[in-house]
């Protein structure tokens, strides 16, 4: 165990150290800047026009700070994939890992020390962010979304199973064949989840069923959508006026679908690593 | 307590159509200094690491310590300076052996101070508190090495470890294992330099192409000795009495005698003949000449 915390508090500076951090939140920030200006207008027009309506002001607001939360969980993704691509690939390549693997612990403690410490600073970067979106809204619009205590856990979610993806394939591929392969797989679920809404839409199954593929592949977009869904008023999702309330919810059995996906994502990480040849 | 600190049978390792190690057999028995020596590209890191567990062997068995190859316990009881070894170089030297003291088991105050005493002996102490990456390749390795001795481990291997140092360097490696050899720590050391070897092991054995093919006992005394001399006068019947004449010219002469105790005889009885004597060498065959023999013609540069 202590191993385990040793390996985890030496990956969470190493990440903190790391420029792609440093790009992200700085990616982040830009964008969290350009979100409180628009954010402000846009609070300004929808005040005007919405006259005295306040429910279509308020979803309105909330379609805004939705679209902010997107950013977020884009931005957050590409943070819990390129920030520990290279952690394993790298190591074994350049040889770093053959001392700690020589030493009396488990080759899976490597593993998942790790894995947490790319899952906490992950986490850590979608608080920070989505804390920003969320305080602007406050500020400019005067409105929280609801639904924050399901759905940020759900976004979550989503970054440790991109952090685990990223972290387990490195056991075995190279750090940029690892890259291609976590993005491919976030590509098959953005596409596959478009498929889904338009086939429901359209009434067509076999469209919708190649969604639930996708979504088996690979949980992520599904738990996006999940999470958007809770964070929007019920009469929003009713309408489905936006992009985020989907005409075909992912089941709830998804997310537990996601906990299985990570689970063994990362047991398969840990046991190519440990068949690995250092 | 087993007394070989290493044993293996018919170790193997192939990667894909390669092999990179044929057949390891070795017995390398605690508390000496044993050299694994062989060019470049003779199997001889892929060896180490199948000892360390780095690389699973395809076929073959072995003990470390008393226990399997791989065992996790006895690891806590080894200690390995990887081939140009490198960490993240973003820590300071202090700040690696901590780390590496902790995944020992260690911590607190025993920690701090082992790790004290080790920057001390490989010399780092003024450069503890910066970046590695701010060192010279001579003081990376020496940190390797402080690493490798943290768990005051019962076996040490160590890969290359002069490579990259300086000739101070390679002296403070020498006198660490000679320190090591002291205590009673078991020294595996992997290298292509034959005066490194020759002046620190008790014991070499040579691979070439996967395989053990030759093993030495440098500690042995050398089963006679040569001696050659510079001489004017001297009769043959005096060389001959105290040893064996492979030659004979003009002032000089090279004999074969049991050992050093008996050059001072020789000397006296020459000298006693009224020979003039103006030099008197032993030779004793070198690593070198021995490593090139068992290497034999075929090995081309690795």
């Amino acid at each position: 165990m202590s191993a385990l915390l040793t390996v985890t508090r030496l990956t969470v500076h190493e990440a903190a150290r790391k420029r792609i951090l440093t790009a992200t939140l700085i990616g982040a920030a830009a964008f969290l800047v350009l979100y409180a200006i628009g954010f402000h207008f846009m609070a300004q027009r929808v005040a005007q026009e919405a006259g005295p309506s306040v429910m279509r002001q308020r979803l309105l607001l909330n379609f805004l700070a939705l679209a902010g939360l997107y950013a977020t969980h884009f931005l957050t993704l590409m943070t819990a994939v390129l920030l520990p691509v290279d952690t394993l690939s790298g190591e074994i390549s350049s040889g770093v890992v053959q001392t700690l693997a020589s030493k009396p612990i488990h080759r899976s403690t490597v593993v998942l020390g790790k894995w947490l410490a790319f899952s906490l600073v992950a986490v850590g970067y979608l608080l920070v962010v989505a804390g920003g979106v969320l305080v602007i809204s406050r500020l400019i619009g005067g409105m929280t979304p609801p639904g924050l205590t399901v759905g940020l856990p759900l976004m979550a979610l989503e970054a440790v199973v991109f952090v685990t993806l990223s972290i387990s394939g490195g056991a075995r591929l190279s750090t940029v064949t690892n890259g291609v392969l976590v993005f491919g797989l976030y590509g098959i679920a953005f596409i596959g989840g478009w498929v889904e809404q338009i086939g429901t839409m359209a009434g067509n199954v076999p469209a919708q069923n190649v969604g639930t593929i996708a979504s088996l592949l690979m949980p992520t977009e599904a738990l996006w959508q999940r999470a958007a869904w809770h964070m929007q008023p019920s009469i929003m999702r009713d309408l489905q006026m936006t992009p985020f309330s989907p005409a075909s919810l992912p089941s709830p059995a998804m997310v537990w679908w996601a906990f299985g996906y990570t689970g063994l994502a990362l047991v398969a990480g840990i046991q190519s690593f440990r068949r690995r040849a250092l | 307590m087993t007394e070989l600190a290493i044993e293996t049978h018919h170790l193997r390792r192939r990667f894909g159509e390669k092999v990179a190690v044929a057949d390891l057999s070795l017995a390398v028995r605690r508390g000496e200094v044993f050299g694994f020596l062989g060019p470049n590209g003779a199997g001889k890191t892929t060896s180490l690491k199948m000892l360390l567990a780095l690389i699973t062997p395809t076929a073959g068995s072995g003990t470390l310590l008393g226990r399997p190859l791989g065992d996790r316990a006895k690891r806590a009881r080894v200690g390995f300076l990887p081939e140009h070894f490198r960490f993240q170089d973003w820590l300071t030297g202090r700040e690696l052996l901590r780390f590496h003291g902790r995944l020992y088991g260690l911590s607190g105050a025993p920690l701090e101070r082992r790790a004290e005493a080790l920057l001390e002996r490989v010399d780092l102490v003024d450069a503890a508190d910066r970046a590695i990456r701010g060192y010279s390749k001579g003081m990376t390795q020496r940190i390797g090495l402080a690493q490798a001795l943290l768990n005051e481990p019962d076996i040490v291997f160590l890969d290359e470890p002069t490579s990259g140092l300086d000739p101070l360097g390679r002296l403070l490696v020498r006198d660490l294992i000679r320190e090591l050899r002291g205590r009673g720590t078991c020294v595996f050391l992997n290298s292509h330099l034959l005066g490194e070897v020759e002046a620190t092991c008790d014991r070499v054995a040579f691979m070439k192409l996967g395989r053990v093919v030759h093993e030495l006992d440098l500690a042995a005394e050398p089963s006679g000795l040569e001696v050659e001399l510079r001489l004017e006068g001297g009769s043959d019947a005096v060389l001959a009495a105290h040893g064996t004449v492979l030659a004979r010219a003009d002032g000089m002469a090279r004999l074969r005698v049991d050992g050093e105790a008996g050059l001072p005889a020789l000397a006296a009885a020459l000298v006693h003949e009224g020979a003039r004597l103006y030099a008197m060498t032993p030779r004793r065959r070198s690593l070198e000449a021995t490593f090139l023999e068992v290497m034999g013609e075929d090995q081309r540069p690795g």
